[in-house]
């Protein structure tokens, strides 16, 4: 039998994206320990519900650490204190019987509120299609195997593109700055053989991308903490020499051109 | 009940080997200069509708791509796990073409269409080039080659993977092949953009209706052809391993439009999920059959068996599946390893708390080859289920259970993919195609991308073709006006019912109708009581839903009602239909119809037939129509994985 829970829950309710928010206070009681942090929220909407006050908007879908989707701060960290957790793998026995738990939404400007804890994180797309990609149009393509990768190349590859696009770098960074995702789809497509043609092109256009969205970057270090997915902040690092780098060869290349 | 057409599937004529290529050389072509004359809508954005939206941008058509998504990276492809099939024969172990082909019509139980699986088993191999091209980093080998592991019902290793991550892989390598075509100018996203409601005009799909989820705007997109890539329906059981937003609205909305609704019965039911902990539940978990290939599985030998598993001898445990199938053991298809597992902890063998599981014990595996190898295969399922349950895999073996997991049943296609709406296209897993009365694994995530890389954009060219010079409909026609008008008159009416019990709590009361009578095992009686109670429950449900909130935010509640409402109308089609299919087959298994060893006995005399359920009105029943599946080229035989 599961232990049960009784705990108060500080939660940000929010109308929309023009009105004003605040704090709204309330009782979760009776939580089995083996339910997970999305599914004490379900037993809180449905609550709610039954007694006529509108439910708590909160972001999920897989529930099951991939599609990154969800994401709230919880106690004043993303994703909540596991290390390695998205919200929805949290679950309720890594908390105490009358613990409080103050729940927001990411807060970032270029993320706006659309309602309660959900957030509007579109700006993550521009910089994808700013050169997020290797141009292979269906149908031309080599046999998988013409071009061999090392493992560790291929390894490394997979690391980054591990990233499930939560955007908890961005709400844990103090600049809101965005270049863990960033950095880890450019490092993701230029470490591999295949992304060499267009290297520094895509490296220039996703950075600059990303500048007109978000904050810059001062290498706290929240990003990779807060990161389910635990990608390393090394990946900033080569994306910030391949963009100096860029500079030299993009401006050559349009020399040539 | 009388049956009514039989419905012309349109395969080409001509040797298996040759259909194809002969029917890309017959259709109709569109010239290039001419595509960009053409607007087709997508809806969807998993790998079935990125991968065709990708495709149809770069040849030239004008796309725009509908997803209730925030992104179009969050469809549920997203959380495939294990791996994606193609005959490469990189392993040099005797796999081809026609091998795979045959390993799919014998897994679906010899219910599917020869020529479509044919089709699919040869563009398989474009699929693995597409993706590497692209940048997907699939599992290699020291050397730098392609890895491959072996996955259920086959005796060939062909599956290629990313990790456990490997729908993710491929789908992000095709929103961003579709996102380079955004950039391009080729194709509009609306994300967060539910369609609502297909708009026919004069029997041809000619847009869509849809929902802005933030603002809750109603607006109507116009377009030449339209295709769904919806995905499948298996969120009616309530638990499934589905995201939660799965749904199988735009699928319904079409069937009531006209598309015919094809095997709804087929449902898959996977062997290895996590077992549900409580009422509180609100989805089930995967684990991905690829853990088939280095655990095994096995309960006590005797009831009540209360020691830790560790402690209980070799000679007291029964690994049922390797006693009954020697020659396939733990890897037999999903279906008989579903069943099995349900028939060990109905007779009271089950483990955990709640006696509702079967184990999968790494500890041979992690013996033989090392923790490290084992993590490296398997590293995030492993933490996945660490976080889920508080056990340590490397240490405890895994606790699992069947879980329904995916629908091989959905919107009838002909060859070409088009619905019986001609100009309604549906594609991956929202189609009823390839996979027969049961699919295997690592084949879901091939046919997504066959059918949008390498299938649809060819295809929809014929239908295009003569359509050249004709403008889309003007959203200004009657039949866009009164579809959004119904649209809207039922937002209204579920803000207005002011009932008590909220669309969550109907959802999860018709799940366990679902689960009880049309789940692993389904018999006569209970499938005319589901009938009647999933009527019951639906005309309670429209009659006390509560939605509170506002139809001008987002609003979850509002979204899920509509959902539901379509879930119930499904559920009792799913009744509907495995009442009528007198026999056992795949995915669906009448207790009425077994053999002496309790397997699946089909009725081949029959039953060889899809059956295309076409929608007649809200108040008179669907009709049955047929379409007849011959076998040319596979021999019809009792399916054996001993
Ligand atoms: C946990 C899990 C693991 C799996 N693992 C594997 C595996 O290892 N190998 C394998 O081959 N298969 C696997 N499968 C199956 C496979 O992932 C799916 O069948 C496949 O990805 C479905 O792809 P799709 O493009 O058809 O649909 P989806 O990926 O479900 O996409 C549906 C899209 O349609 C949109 N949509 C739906 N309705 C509407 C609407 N009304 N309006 C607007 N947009 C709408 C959604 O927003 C989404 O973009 C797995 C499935 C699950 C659940
Ligand atoms: S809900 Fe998908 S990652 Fe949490």
């Amino acid at each position: 039998m599961s232990r049960r829970l009784n705990l108060t829950l500080k939660v940000w309710r929010q109308e929309g994206p023009a009105a004003n928010g605040h704090f709204e206070v309330y009782k979760a009681n009776e939580i089995p320990d083996d339910a997970s942090f999305l599914e004490m929220l379900d037993i809180v909407n449905e609550g709610l519900i039954a007694e006529g006050h509108t439910p708590i908007e909160f972001p999920h879908d897989c529930r099951e650490g991939i599609c990154g989707t969800c994401g709230v701060m919880i106690n004043g960290r993303a994703h909540g204190q596991e290390k390695g957790t998205a919200t929805c793998q949290l679950h309720m026995r890594k908390f105490n019987d009358g613990d409080t738990i103050v729940i927001e939404p990411w807060r970032a400007a270029a993320f706006p509120i659309v309602r309660d804890l959900v957030v509007d994180r579109s700006p993550l797309d521009k910089i994808v299609e700013a050169g997020g990609y290797i141009s292979a149009p269906t149908g031309t393509a080599p046999d998988a195997n013409e071009i061999p990768i090392p493992k560790e190349v291929a390894d490394s590859a997979m690391d980054a593109a591990a990233c499930i696009g939560c955007a908890a770098c961005v709400a844990a960074c103090p600049n809101s700055a965005a270049q863990l995702f960033t950095s880890a789809k450019i490092w993701h497509l230029n470490s591999l053989p295949q992304g060499q043609a267009e290297r520094y092109r895509r490296t220039e256009a996703m950075v600059e991308t990303m500048e007109e969205f978000f904050g810059s970057c001062t290498n706290h270090g929240e990003c990779s903490e807060a990161c389910p997915k635990e990608i390393s902040q090394d990946f900033i690092a080569y994306m910030n020499r391949d963009y100096i780098k860029s500079k030299v060869v993009n401006r050559r290349l349009a020399g040539q051109r | 009940m009388t049956t009514q057409t039989v419905l012309n599937s349109k395969v080409p004529e001509g040797a298996i080997a040759d259909k194809w290529d002969n029917h890309k050389f017959d259709i109709k072509l569109v010239n290039p200069a001419n595509k960009r004359k053409f607007k087709v809508l997508v809806v969807g954005s998993g790998l079935a509708g990125a991968s065709a939206a990708a495709t149809l941008g770069e040849l030239g058509y004008n796309v725009e791509v509908f997803t209730f998504h925030d992104t179009p990276r969050r469809a549920h492809s997203i959380a495939a796990q294990g791996g994606i099939n193609a005959a490469k024969n990189y392993r040099n172990d005797g796999d081809s073409i026609y091998r795979l082909f045959y390993d799919t019509v014998k897994g679906g139980d010899y219910r599917s269409r020869e020529a479509n699986v044919y089709r699919l088993a040869q563009v398989s191999v474009d699929i693995i080039d597409q993706m590497a091209a692209q940048g997907v980093p699939f599992a290699r080998e020291y050397g730098g080659l392609l890895d491959n592991r072996s996955f259920g019902g086959a005796q060939v290793s062909r599956t290629f993977y990313a990790r456990g991550q490997t729908g993710q892989q491929l789908l992000l390598g095709a929103y961003q092949q579709m996102m380079r075509q955004v950039h391009l100018g080729k194709v509009k996203i609306h994300t967060r953009s539910e369609m609502l409601d297909l708009v026919v005009k004069d029997g041809r799909a000619v847009g869509i209706v849809c929902r802005n989820l933030v603002t809750g705007d109603i607006s109507s997109h116009s377009g030449h052809a339209v295709v769904l890539a919806t995905g499948g329906y298996g969120n009616v059981f309530y638990l499934s391993t589905n995201a939660m937003a799965s749904n199988v609205t735009a699928a319904w909305r079409a069937h009531r439009k006209g598309a015919f609704f094809a095997n709804p019965c087929y449902t898959q039911i996977h062997p290895t999920c996590i077992p549900a902990s409580d009422e509180f539940q609100s989805k089930l978990t995967l684990m991905s059959e690829s853990l088939r290939n280095d655990g095994r599985i096995w309960v006590p030998r005797g009831h009540d068996d209360a020691r830790g598993a560790a402690d209980i001898p070799e000679g007291e445990r029964y690994y049922y599946l390797e006693e009954k199938y020697p020659s396939f053991g733990n890897l037999v298809p999903r279906d008989v390893a579903s069943r099995n597992a349900k028939t060990v902890v109905d007779q009271g063998l089950g483990v955990g708390p709640l006696k509702n599981g079967v184990f999968l014990d790494f500890s041979d595996a992690v013996a033989r080859d090392g923790k490290d190898k084992i993590e490296e295969r398997y590293g995030n399922l492993f933490q996945m289920y660490e976080r889920i349950t508080g056990e340590d895999p490397y240490s405890v073996p895994m606790r699992i259970y069947p879980a329904t997991h995916y629908t091989m049943g959905g919107v009838w296609v002909d060859y070409n993919l088009m619905t019986t709406i001609p100009g309604c296209f549906a594609t991956g897993e929202a189609n009823f195609s390839d996979h027969g009365a049961n699919r295997l694994g690592a084949s879901a995530l091939m046919q997504g991308l066959a059918d949008g890389y390498f299938v649809l954009p060819y295809t929809i060219g014929d239908y295009l073709a003569p359509m050249l010079g004709e403008d889309p409909v003007s959203v200004d026609d009657p039949a866009f006006i009164q579809t959004e008008a119904d649209a809207q008159g039922q937002i209204q009416r579920f803000l207005s019912t002011g009932g008590t019990r909220s669309p969550e709590h109907f959802h999860r009361e018709l799940g366990k109708l679902v689960w009880d009578y049309i789940g692993m095992e389904r018999e006569k009686n209970g499938l005319e009581k589901a009938i009647s109670e999933i009527s019951a429950l639906r005309e309670e449900f429209w009659a006390d839903v509560r939605v509170l909130g506002n139809n001008e935010s987002l609003n979850s509640s509002l979204e899920k009602a509509g959902r539901v409402a379509d879930f119930f109308e499904l559920g009792e089609l799913m009744a509907r239909d495995a009442l009528d299919r007198e026999e056992s087959c795949g995915g669906h298994f009448r207790a009425e119809h077994q053999t002496p060893e309790g397997e699946a006995k089909r009725d081949d005399e029959n039953f060889s037939h899809v059956s295309a359920w076409e929608w007649k009105g809200q108040d008179s029943p669907q009709v049955k129509n047929v379409e007849e599946l011959t076998f040319e080229e596979v021999q019809l035989t009792q399916r054996s994985y001993k």
